[in-house]
Parts: structure tokens; C-alpha cells; sequence
């Protein structure tokens, strides 16, 4: 007897609730009114609120960088003035990095799952989780402000002294919003890390964890370590514009580059926190739809530690062209070209999961198999970045911006969409129509690499990058990348709907509509406000697929392979 | 193994553990570690500003030394006087809350709370004759104060201003803390049992104290005097 859950509703995970009488308890049905949203301290409802707040900020992001290809479309400037487009390229990276790429899937998924993974009722500090989205919120209420009163142009590095003493933009607002935003993922990481230490439920070791556990740990990390830099470094960078205080103003005595050494430090790791957790979300959707254990579980997780932690030894990546001693350089060239091997462990390992497993191609698994071949084509391309001898000529083009477009959307976003996917009928006990949703995420694939790709080229050729005007020569590679913006925008476009439609109208799920392993599939969907109605007692390791088929018989949304245990695990 | 069962708590206490806890134990770790995770965010706060130092100081020696002695290391030594009692009268509370001493823990919190206003009093007066003495970073800034160093003498102020600023946020922070446990004290809610609010609260004073054990030599101290420049 390995599962002490023993509420008759968690007995058949396939058993869906009727839809006439008495409605079922959930978290969702647990209060309507806007205090019960506003005032909430449930984790699953907070993670709804950073879910509509994030899609806000996505799609304001989306409006910048749709305004941003519609005039590179042409090699002359025609729709925009050079200044308007300094403006729309740092609000883009603003908002996409800040509001929506570090806060996506910790704060969403992370924050819905991880309690329920790991058998906890809540996160260790519920308040201070709540506390974090309204930080979020306050944040994102100075970077609409900006937005709306002229932006700001620096780039979303505020790269000194440009920013502390030339910029006439609204410098110091925004500054004030990246710094409070931060203290929201300072929380959130502070909350994931006790969590996970301490909020374990009985028999789950640290190495029964899911692997999407281990990626939010490692991530929280990050933010833990990283993040506070930036608020210091951001800060300084205010006083500098407010009362001229010299550090990083060389007409003063001070050293610009000091500045690219404290932001680099933790903006480089920041973008581990951007692929991090999407790494988690792969592990999981292949795992389930190869009903295979992960291949090499301590690999991934050993490498996400080594990737977290390597992280932080990398920054000097970015200064090989800004006056950076070229023995430093050479230290940070290896170290970045190292950090290659753990995430190539993951992605070999993933690759193993494949072999003999039972794959089934639903949309979360499209999602995770364009993850890989995107990610890996970022991430060898990072490692051209690494060299420094390549970099000095690829720096500051659109070869950069093609590479971290590729790990950030190729990576982050598809891992994003697929984990949405994945645990959409967990979150509001709903299925998504799949053929849409499969032709969404081919729509996305498609759009990204006609998006992207050609940026490669550009930047190889060596365009430029945050330049409105380019020579006409560039212009057949920069229409391919506009009309491939185009078709991403409707692939992003699509799943708004079709999941908002799937809110009412979709098929209802059951507890366990993937026949997947995890103790978040062993309770009903949605599930009720404490998660769980009797903390369960882990003895089974993670992703244990059983081998012996078995087809299941109920209503409900019916898994089509028959080839997965059904009986509920812990 | 309920928590309550071996003693009993005051009237009017709510019950020690929250709804998402098995049991007050777990509850106690999950408090205590997020205060030692809290803490060492701070450090890296503070870890960039004494970057910034380090490098400067190794650029501009002489100039940092020059600035130094403009401060006066007899109010910091005070300060840091201060401190260190502060931090005693600190775990004094908290051991008046293991042993349940009222009297004892509430009276710490007092003292405590005095001394850390007592550190923000000399703070003002320092920060009011650098004021007078144009010596704050800014338009009224005097360069000519240093002969040729003075740029990079107004670098030193900034740093001085920007870390012992941060830190004396911190103290002011630190008080709030206070007020909270002294409210929280004095209703009962620290017992032997369940003494971990005023005990993490402690954790972070004694951090704050410890950044200025840190500050007074980096700034006050180090090099400074021994230019010929000094008081």
C-alpha cells in the first residue's frame, strides 16, 4: 500500500464530476466576489492573478515589437523617428524581460504546481506570496506609466553614463519600476526556497522531486542571489541622474563599466531564471507523453544546480568589446563556453527519453520538442557568442538578438505555452480543444523561425542592432523576419481564445487526463483550496511509468494510449 | 504530537500554526529559514555597494584616504559603541522570551529600540555637518576641498552616503520591526515554546548591526589619519 490519499474522489483518477448537482468544492468556486480574488493567499489563486497579469504585459510587449518590425519592413525610416524606435526597442525588453519572462512560469506555474508537487497545502508564506503580485502590480503601474508619458530610450540595460546623465527620458520612473518589481521575484524566490526545504511532504527526498521542482528551486536561486544586485546597481543609477554622485559618470571619475560589471551580474544569470524553469516544464511533458521516467533524473537535476550556479561566473560575456582586461576575458570565454555541458546533458537526456518510449505527439509534446531544437540551436549559438574572437564581430548585431531570441521565445516561451497547455485541465479542470491547439503550436514554430532565423543571417552579415534604418541590401532578410512576426502574432493570438473559449466550453478533465506520474495529477482538477485532503506519504520515485497496459472506462475526457498505469501514485 | 499539549498558551493567543503547516515545528524552520534567505539577499544588496567601494578604493587611494579623514571617527566609534550594545540588549530579549521573563524581554525591547534611535540621532548630526561642510555629493559639492582629487573625493561621499544612507534605512526599518515585536510581546505572544518571531526579528538587527561593524573601519578608519589631513 504506497498511496495513503484516500478520499473516494482521488480513487479513479479519470473519474469526472457530474456536471448536474451538488457542485464539487474547488478552489475556483471557493468565493466569486473580487476580495476573494484581490485578498486571496491561496497559492493557486495568486498564480491566476500573475497568469492575467503577465498575458497584459505580453501582449503590450507583442504591441512594441510588432511596431518595431512593421518598420523594419522597409530599409528607410518611414512609420517611426529614430527616437521613437530607441523608445519601442527598450520598452519591448523592458516589459518582455521584467514583466513577463522572469515572473512567466515560476510565478504562474511555479507558484499553481510546486506546493502541489511536493504534497504542501500552501508555499511556506502565503501573504508574502500574495505581497509579491501586488509588488509586481506596483511595478508594472510605473512601466505603464513610462509607456504612456514617452518611455524611456536607454535599452533595457540602462547602459551608463547614457542613461545617468544624457538619456531626456523618463529614466528615473522606470528605474524605480525595475527596482520594485524586483523585490516581487526576490519574494517569490525566497518563498520557493523554504518551500521546497521545508514543506516536503513525509517520504519525498529531494531526489523523488520532479524535475520541475528542482528547475524552480535552482531558479529561485538565481533570484535570490542575483536579484538584489540589480536593485543596488538600479539605484545607484538613480542617484547618479538625481544628484550627480559620480560612480558611474567618467567626467566625474567614475567608471561606466563598473556599472556593465554589477548589472551583468545579475542580468546574466537573469536569463538562466528565463530558461531555468522552462527546462523544469520539458522534463515533465516528455516524461508523460514518453510514459518514460526521465532518462538520467540526477543528470538534469545536478545540471541544473551546475547551470545555476556557473550562472553567476559568466557576466564578463558581455564586456569583451568594453574595455574588460582580455585575461578576464578569456576566464569568462571558458566558463561560458562550460556552461554548454549542463545544458547539453538536459538536452541528451531529454533526447534519451524519446528512445522506446510511447510517444504520443498531443500539443504540450509539440511544445517540448520544438523546445529542444530551438533551445539547442540558441544555445550553440551562445556558444559562438562565448568565444571572443567571434563575438568581437558578431557583437552589438542581429546575431545576438537572433540567440537570445532563440533560448528566451524559441526556449522560455514555447516551454511556457506547453506547461500551459499541459496543466491547463489541472488548473480550471478543462480540456483545450487539441487540433487547434496543435495548429497553434505550429503556427508558433513556423512564425518564430521565419522570425528569427533570418536574423541570424543579418547579424552575420553584420546589421546592426537598434538601428530603425538599415542598406536596402537587408531588406529581403527583414521582410521574411516581419511576415514571419506576423504569423507568430496570430499563433499567440490563437490560444487566447480557444483557452478562454475552453473555460466554458471545453471538455471537462479528468484528475488525471494525461495518465501522468506527480502528485498533482492524483487530486481532482481543479483541485480544492488545501490541495490535498489529507497530506499524502510519498514512497514512489518520480515519473514511476509503470509498463503494463491498461485501459481505462469512465466519462470524461479518455486518455487514447492505453499504455499507462491509471492507479493514482504517491 | 500536537504543539499545545505540553503547555498552554495566554488567553487571547491565536493558535500558533498556520492552516498550510503539519505542525508548529515545521512552521518554526520554514520561519526561521526564510529570515536566513531574507539575509542573505541583504547581503548581496549590500554586496554591490561594497563592490563599488573596493574598486574605487583600489583606483583612488590617496583620494579615498583624503575623504576619509573629513569624517568624524569619533561619532562613528560612538555609533559603533551603540551597536554593540544594541545587539547585547537584543539577545537579552530574546533570552527573556526563552525563559519567560516579561519584565526582562520587554524592557530589552525597549532599550534596544532607544539605542537604534540613539545611532539615527548621531547619524542626523553627521550627515547635517557634511551638509554644512559641502562635503554631499551634488551641486553644492566642494571640489576644491581636496586639490586635485576632488572628483574622485566626491566619489568616496557618494559611496559613504549611499551605504551608510541604505544602512541607516535599514536601522529605521529595524525599528518598525521593534514597535512590532514590542506589540507582540507584550500581549503574550512569545512564550519558551513559541519565542521564533522575536528571535528571527533579533537575526535581523543583529545583521543590520553587524553591516556597520563592517561600514565603520571600510570608511572611518581604514587609511584614514595618517595622511596629516586628519582631526
Amino acid at each position: 500500500m504506497s498511496n495513503t490519499i484516500s478520499p473516494a474522489a482521488h480513487q479513479d483518477p479519470h473519474r469526472v464530476e457530474p456536471d448536474s448537482g451538488r457542485e464539487t468544492s474547488t478552489y475556483l468556486n471557493n468565493g466569486y466576489g473580487w476580495k476573494s480574488w484581490l485578498f486571496t493567499i491561496d497559492h493557486k489563486r495568486i498564480a491566476i492573478l500573475y497568469l492575467v497579469s503577465i498575458s497584459f504585459f505580453f501582449a503590450i510587449g507583442g504591441v512594441f515589437a510588432t511596431l518595431m518590425r512593421l518598420e523594419l519592413a522597409t530599409p528607410k525610416g518611414d512609420m517611426l523617428q529614430s527616437d521613437t524606435y530607441n523608445k519601442l526597442f527598450t520598452m519591448h525588453g523592458l516589459v518582455m524581460i521584467f514583466f513577463f519572462l522572469v515572473p512567466s512560469i515560476p510565478a504562474v506555474l511555479g507558484n499553481f504546481l510546486m506546493p502541489i508537487m511536493i504534497g504542501a497545502k500552501d508555499l511556506a508564506f502565503p501573504k508574502i506570496n500574495l505581497l509579491s503580485w501586488y509588488i509586481y502590480v506596483v511595478g508594472g503601474a510605473a512601466t505603464l506609466y513610462v509607456a504612456l508619458t514617452g518611455g524611456v530610450d536607454t535599452g533595457w540595460t540602462f547602459y551608463t553614463p547614457y542613461s545617468s546623465t544624457y538619456a531626456n527620458t523618463h529614466v528615473v520612473p522606470m528605474a524605480i519600476g525595475v527596482f520594485i518589481t524586483g523585490f516581487s521575484s526576490i519574494l517569490t524566490g525566497l518563498n520557493f526556497i523554504v518551500t521546497v526545504h521545508k514543506m516536503r511532504a513525509p517520504g519525498l527526498t529531494w531526489f523523488k522531486l520532479p524535475l520541475f521542482v528542482w528547475a524552480q528551486y535552482a531558479t529561485s536561486l538565481i533570484m535570490v542571489l542575483g536579484t538584489p544586485v540589480l536593485a543596488t546597481t538600479i539605484l545607484l543609477v538613480g542617484l547618479e541622474r538625481l544628484f550627480h554622485i559620480g560612480i558611474f559618470d567618467p567626467t566625474l571619475g567614475g567608471d561606466p563599466v563598473l556599472f556593465q560589471h554589477l548589472f551583468w551580474f545579475y542580468s546574466h544569470p537573469a536569463v538562466y531564471i528565463m530558461i531555468l524553469p522552462g527546462m523544469g516544464v520539458i522534463s515533465e511533458i516528455i516524461s508523460c507523453f514518453s510514459k518514460k521516467r526521465v532518462f538520467g533524473y540526477s543528470f538534469i537535476a545536478f545540471s541544473t544546480l551546475a547551470i545555476a550556479v556557473l550562472g553567476f561566473l559568466v557576466w564578463g560575456h558581455h564586456l569583451f568589446v568594453s574595455s574588460q582586461s582580455a585575461y578576464a576575458g578569456i576566464v569568462f570565454s571558458v566558463i561560458s563556453m562550460l556552461v554548454a555541458v549542463p545544458s547539453a546533458v538536459k538536452v541528451f537526456n531529454w533526447t534519451a527519453t524519446f528512445y522506446k518510449g510511447t510517444i504520443e505527439l498531443t500539443t504540450p509534446m509539440m511544445y517540448a520538442v520544438g523546445f529542444i531544437g530551438l533551445f539547442t540551436i540558441g544555445g550553440l549559438t551562445g556558444v559562438f557568442l562565448a568565444i571572443m574572437s567571434v563575438d568581437v564581430h558578431l557583437t552589438d548585431t542581429y546575431f545576438v538578438v537572433a540567440h537570445f531570441h532563440y533560448v528566451m521565445v524559441g526556449g522560455m516561451l514555447m516551454a511556457y505555452m506547453g506547461g500551459l497547455h499541459f496543466w491547463w485541465p489541472k488548473m480550471f479542470g478543462r480540456m483545450y480543444p487539441e487540433f487547434i491547439a496543435k495548429f497553434a503550436a505550429v503556427t508558433i514554430f513556423i512564425g518564430f523561425n521565419l522570425t528569427f532565423f533570418p536574423q541570424f543571417l543579418l547579424g552575420y552579415m553584420g546589421m546592426p542592432r537598434r538601428y530603425h534604418v538599415y542598406p536596402p541590401e537587408f531588406q529581403l532578410l527583414n521582410i521574411l523576419s516581419s511576415a514571419g512576426a506576423s504569423v507568430l502574432a496570430v499563433g499567440y493570438m490563437l490560444p487566447v481564445f480557444y483557452l478562454l473559449w475552453s473555460l466554458k466550453w471545453g471538455k471537462k478533465a479528468s484528475a488525471n487526463p494525461w495518465g501522468a506520474k506527480g502528485l498533482e495529477w492524483t487530486i481532482p482538477s481543479p483541485p480544492i483550496t488545501h490541495n490535498f485532503e489529507s497530506i499524502p506519504v510519498v514512497t514512489e520515485e518520480a515519473y514511476a511509468y509503470g509498463s503494463e497496459p491498461t485501459i481505462t472506462v469512465g466519462p470524461g475526457h479518455q486518455n487514447p494510449n492505453p499504455h499507462y498505469k491509471d492507479d493514482p501514485i504517491v | 504530537m500536537t504543539p499545545l499539549s505540553d503547555h498552554v498558551l495566554p488567553a487571547g493567543v491565536p493558535p500558533p500554526t498556520a492552516h498550510h503547516f503539519i505542525d508548529l515545528h515545521q512552521q518554526e524552520e520554514a520561519e526561521k529559514l526564510g529570515m536566513w534567505t531574507f539575509l542573505i539577499t541583504e547581503v548581496m544588496f549590500f554586496g554591490a555597494l561594497f563592490t563599488a567601494y573596493v574598486v574605487y578604493r583600489n583606483m583612488y587611494p590617496e583620494a579615498f584616504m583624503l575623504a576619509s579623514s573629513k569624517l568624524d571617527w569619533k561619532l562613528g566609534g560612538l555609533n559603533t559603541l551603540v551597536l554593540i550594545v544594541s545587539s547585547l540588549t537584543m539577545a537579552m530579549a530574546i533570552r527573556g522570551a526563552q525563559t519567560a521573563k516579561r519584565g526582562v524581554m520587554l524592557w530589552n525591547i525597549v532599550f534596544t529600540m532607544i539605542l537604534g534611535a540613539v545611532f539615527l540621532v548621531v547619524k542626523y548630526f553627521e550627515y547635517m555637518s557634511k551638509w554644512e561642510h559641502h562635503l554631499m555629493p551634488g551641486p553644492s559639492f566642494d571640489v576644491e576641498a581636496f586639490g586635485a582629487w576632488g572628483p574622485q573625493a566626491r566619489i568616496f561621499f557618494s559611496i559613504y552616503f549611499a551605504m551608510t544612507g541604505l544602512h541607516a534605512f535599514h536601522m529605521v526599518v529595524g525599528l518598525g520591526i521593534m514597535t512590532w515585536v514590542f506589540l507582540k510581546a507584550r500581549k503574550g505572544h512569545f512564550t519558551p515554546q513559541r519565542y521564533v518571531g522575536i528571535e528571527i526579528s533579533g537575526l535581523y538587527w543583529h545583521f543590520v548591526d553587524l553591516v556597520w561593524i563592517f561600514l565603520f573601519p571600510m570608511l572611518y578608519l581604514l587609511g584614514a589619519h595618517t595622511t596629516g589631513l586628519g582631526h
